[in-house]
């Protein structure tokens, strides 16, 4: 079968530099960011190669304390601020949400262009102040060492303050989209559950963000003004800053892996041919999640000298939100039952997305009891929990969900031989790097050392230390051949047709690039978005 | 209490060891359960059902909602967590309330080293010294920032709080000496804030009260420095070899001309030496961040004798 590419698409309609500069087009928009997210993942990758290397060996042999400390901010601001929470909302969101449910664009497109801005100004910004003024932190930002250092935090916390405004209006611009601009026919239960998943995201983020920008402007206070709100010496709480913190940052996590479930849910019914297991609670559990994510905020703080009952309380909180996790797992896998499996290239990601998710939230429950959490808390082994929740589970998805889509924004397949090397590569080399920090975690390592001489353990900690490094070196192989084969796929792969993979949703029945008003006159809404028992589709590029 | 540790778990010397390890495992095997479940009805399925060439087309049947099914996929991990809850919850209270009869020891942390100071009033820097079975209540605070007090072998951690009071208490099992940790971020020197606890037989415990704080006058000056350069924690930032850590090395540290912040410049002679221990803060050399505690207080006479004889022989 050969597919033909379309003249005019949302990528060459209108052409030239300035119609993309000032572009009102969603697709547009998703595309400049995901090049952005893309770049900012692949920085702060380069990162974490670095702090892997200084760790392979127990001395501080390779770069200074000083140094190390930097790095570790500058990967995890990078990778939170700028990589994951913008990554598959405004990525993927923008470039998909408007389509999936027939409208032409977002509620509200010159916000959406402004929120891009507010993210690339907000994001030169801080890696400048990061870079130029040392900040050394960690992501964190805890006082009081946050307020005595000496590295530009307020420079840094007036970046976090400008990003988080272009979180919050693509939160607002998607929760107005959903409610106001779906087509006829597409009722809240018709909906496909990746724009579940992003609703609840907005939610989340309209509520969550400001917590943050009000957290961070009491820090600029503090360190200008010397208000004292944080400081012992002046009456105030160094512990207050932790409240105030993970008020925003744990509901956060879930800004961050709540539109990755939804691309899951996207991915095992489209590849199992199958209509979804349990729609209704896949839908419902997103909300669930997004509710009580606001109140479990206190299991970060379990030894910071916060009151039994306090510590308590979040604790069986905290064990309430792991079972609409569960729920959804279990939902995934009755999808695939009785299926027609096709392990294509999202398929993978969506398996691999399983076991990495798994182990990610089954290791949260040693860390949410509370005698256990005592023993591992500010170990490697959390450093282990949150790379497989975070990486094995919202990147994975957000890779999934960009093998899956590639040939919708581009209109062309990637090398898919390549791709499986690659998926798989990226499974072994990630279990390869975080399997082995569970153990050096749970046999006391404390996480943000750069050295561990002098230590009892400090030959065991040497092999651990070692796997992780080496397999550190098997992802960053894994996404050079990644960035190759999907770069090289915009230009020469094969047409994939609008419907490559035989889907149901509504941006595979426009074709493949999608044309710049998303669909030739009024989609036509015939069938919900999972109806492979009654609708018969054939896919525009099979396998075979 | 087994001294060599299990698979995950370091070996276990106190009291709440045992304890904290029997939910771990409880929670490892349970959740090992779990997802090799996962897993296997995953390749279980993606073999059954994968696509096969003949029926490459057309509609799939199969159920998309089952009642029973999803009641008890919900109602057997809530009920799973329940009691993860529980368990964990009064081994957490146990942890939290100290006997009556415990010894209170005073830990203060501060970049990046530990003081600890004893019922009797004497004091040691990054070396705890406990007896063996009997319960011991930590009384923690910070001079700085934010601290973490945390012992792998004996499974307690707690934050360490400038201008506020946090406590945990222990009871070691086994005489030995043990890894003690700042696990909470506090800057450059996070990774050398190692202490040791060292726990002592009753006998051997009674002998060190009964010694008291007395500096051993019968070893040469150079030989007691050496022993207070590690035990007085000033490897934590001065190196002996020439490298620059978060101080300046102390090699060839005697007898040098050094500029300091404020632009003036001396040469380090014994009066220079004992000045920079006693109140660092009033010649800052260029280059370093003024970060060092004053040891005025911490230290008897002798013991300053002994460093500044100890610098001194290191050319």
């Amino acid at each position: 079968m050969t597919n033909v590419m379309p003249e005019k698409s949302y990528l060459n309609d209108p052409k030239g530099l300035r119609s993309w500069l000032l572009t009102l087009d969603h697709k547009r928009i998703g595309l400049m960011y995901l090049f952005g997210v893309m770049f900012f993942f692949f920085i702060a990758g380069l990162l974490a190669v670095l702090i892997r290397l200084e760790l392979l060996t127990p001395g501080g042999d390779m770069v200074s304390a000083d140094t190390y400390n930097r790095l570790f901010t500058l990967h995890g601001a990078v990778m939170i601020f700028l990589f994951i929470i913008p990554s598959i909302p405004a990525a993927l969101g923008n470039l998909f949400l408007p389509v999936m449910i027939g409208a032409r664009d977002v509620a509200f497109p010159r916000l959406n262009l402004m929120s891009w801005y507010i993210y690339v100004l907000g994001s030169i910004f801080s890696i400048y102040v990061m870079v130029r003024g040392g900040v050394d932190t960690g992501w964190t930002f805890y006082t009081p060492y946050s307020s005595s250092t000496d590295g530009a935090i307020i420079a840094m916390g007036l970046g976090v303050f400008i990003l988080g405004f272009s979180s919050i209006l693509t939160g607002v611009n998607f929760i107005v989209t959903v409610h106001k601009l779906r087509a006829p026919g597409i009722s809240w239960f018709k909906m496909p559950l990746f724009i579940w998943g992003l609703y609840a995201t907005a939610i989340i983020q309209v509520l969550a963000t400001p917590v943050l920008a009000i957290t961070m402007v009491m820090l600029l206070m503090e360190r200008t003004l010397g208000i004292g709100i944080f400081d012992p010496a002046m009456g105030g709480d160094p512990v207050l800053f932790q409240h105030f913190f993970w008020f925003y940052s744990h509901p956060a996590v879930y800004i961050m892996i709540l539109p990755g479930m939804g691309i899951i849910s996207e991915l095992v019914s489209v590849f199992s041919h199958r209509k979804i297991f349990g729609y209704k609670a896949i839908a419902f559990s997103s909300l669930a999640i997004a509710f009580i994510s606001f109140l479990v905020w206190g299991h970060h703080m379990f030894t910071s000298g916060q009151s039994q009952f306090a510590a308590m309380v979040f604790s069986f909180l905290t064990f309430l939100v792991g079972v609409p996790s569960g729920i959804k797992v279990f939902n995934w896998i009755a999808t695939m039952y009785k299926g027609r499996i096709d392990l294509r290239t999202p398929m993978l990601y969506v398996l691999s997305f399983f076991t990495l998710f798994v182990i990610g939230g089954l290791t949260g429950i040693f860390l949410g009891a509370l005698s256990v959490d005592i023993h591992l808390h500010d170990t490697y082994f959390i450093v282990a929990h949150f790379h497989y929740v975070m990486m094995g589970g919202t990147v994975i998805a957000f890779l999934g969900g960009m093998h899956y889509w590639w040939p919708k924004i581009w209109g062309r397949m990637y090398n898919e031989k390549l791709a499986t090397i690659t998926a798989v590569l990226i499974f072994i080399g990630f279990n390869l790097t975080f399997l082995p920090q569970f153990l050096l975690g749970s046999k006391g390592m404390p996480r943000r050392y750069y050295m561990y001489e002098n230590m009892e353990n400090t030959a065991l900690f040497e092999q651990l230390h070692g796997l992780s490094t080496y397999g550190s070196w098997v992802i960053l192989v894994a996404f050079l051949l990644m960035g190759y084969y999907l770069i090289h796929a915009i230009f020469k792969g094969r047409p994939a047709g609008a419907n490559p993979w035989g889907a149901l949703t509504l941006e595979w029945q426009t074709p493949s690039p999608v044309p710049a008003h998303n669909f030739e006159g009024e989609p036509e809404i015939t069938h919900g978005p999972y109806d492979y028992d009654t609708v018969d589709v054939h896919p525009t590029f099979p396998r075979d | 209490m087994d001294s060599t540790g299990t698979i995950f778990m370091p070996p276990g010397s106190s009291t709440i060891a045992s304890e904290v390890d029997a939910l771990f495992y409880f929670i490892f095997w349970v959740g090992l359960v779990f997802f090799v479940g996962v897993v296997t009805a995953t390749l279980y399925f993606v073999f059954r059902f994968r696509r096969r060439k003949q029926e490459a087309e057309g509609v799939t049947t199969g159920a998309t909602h089952n009642t029973t099914l999803e009641i008890v996929w919900t109602v057997i991990p809530t009920i799973l967590v329940f009691i993860v809850f529980a368990w964990s919850f009064k081994t957490y209270l146990k942890m939290n309330i100290a006997p009556g009869e415990a010894i209170e020891i005073k830990a203060t942390g501060q970049k990046w080293f530990w003081t600890f100071d004893y019922p009797d009033g004497r004091n040691t820097m990054n070396e705890l010294v406990v007896p063996v079975d009997q319960p011991v209540e930590m009384l923690l605070s910070s001079k700085d920032v934010i601290h973490s007090f945390y012992v792998p072998n004996f499974r307690v951690k707690m934050d360490v709080l400038p201008n506020r009071y946090t406590s945990l208490w222990f009871e070691a099992t086994d005489v030995g000496t043990y890894d003690l940790f700042c696990a909470e971020y506090c800057g450059k020197g996070h990774s050398e804030m190692l202490a040791v606890v060292k726990v002592l037989s009753e006998d051997d415990y009674a002998e060190w009260l009964a010694k008291g704080d007395v500096v051993d006058m019968n070893i040469p000056l150079p030989e007691l420095g050496e022993q207070l350069y590690t035990s007085k924690a000033c490897n934590a930032c001065h190196s002996l070899d020439g490298s620059k850590l978060v101080g300046p090395t102390f090699k060839g540290a005697f007898g040098s001309t050094v500029k300091h912040t404020d632009g003036s410049s001396a040469i380090t002679d014994e009066n220079y030496l004992r000045q920079s221990i006693m109140d660092p803060q009033s010649q800052v050399i260029e280059g370093y961040a003024p970060v060092m505690p004053a040891y005025q207080g911490l230290l008897k006479d002798r013991e300053i004798d002994g460093l500044v004889a100890y610098i001194k022989s290191l050319k």
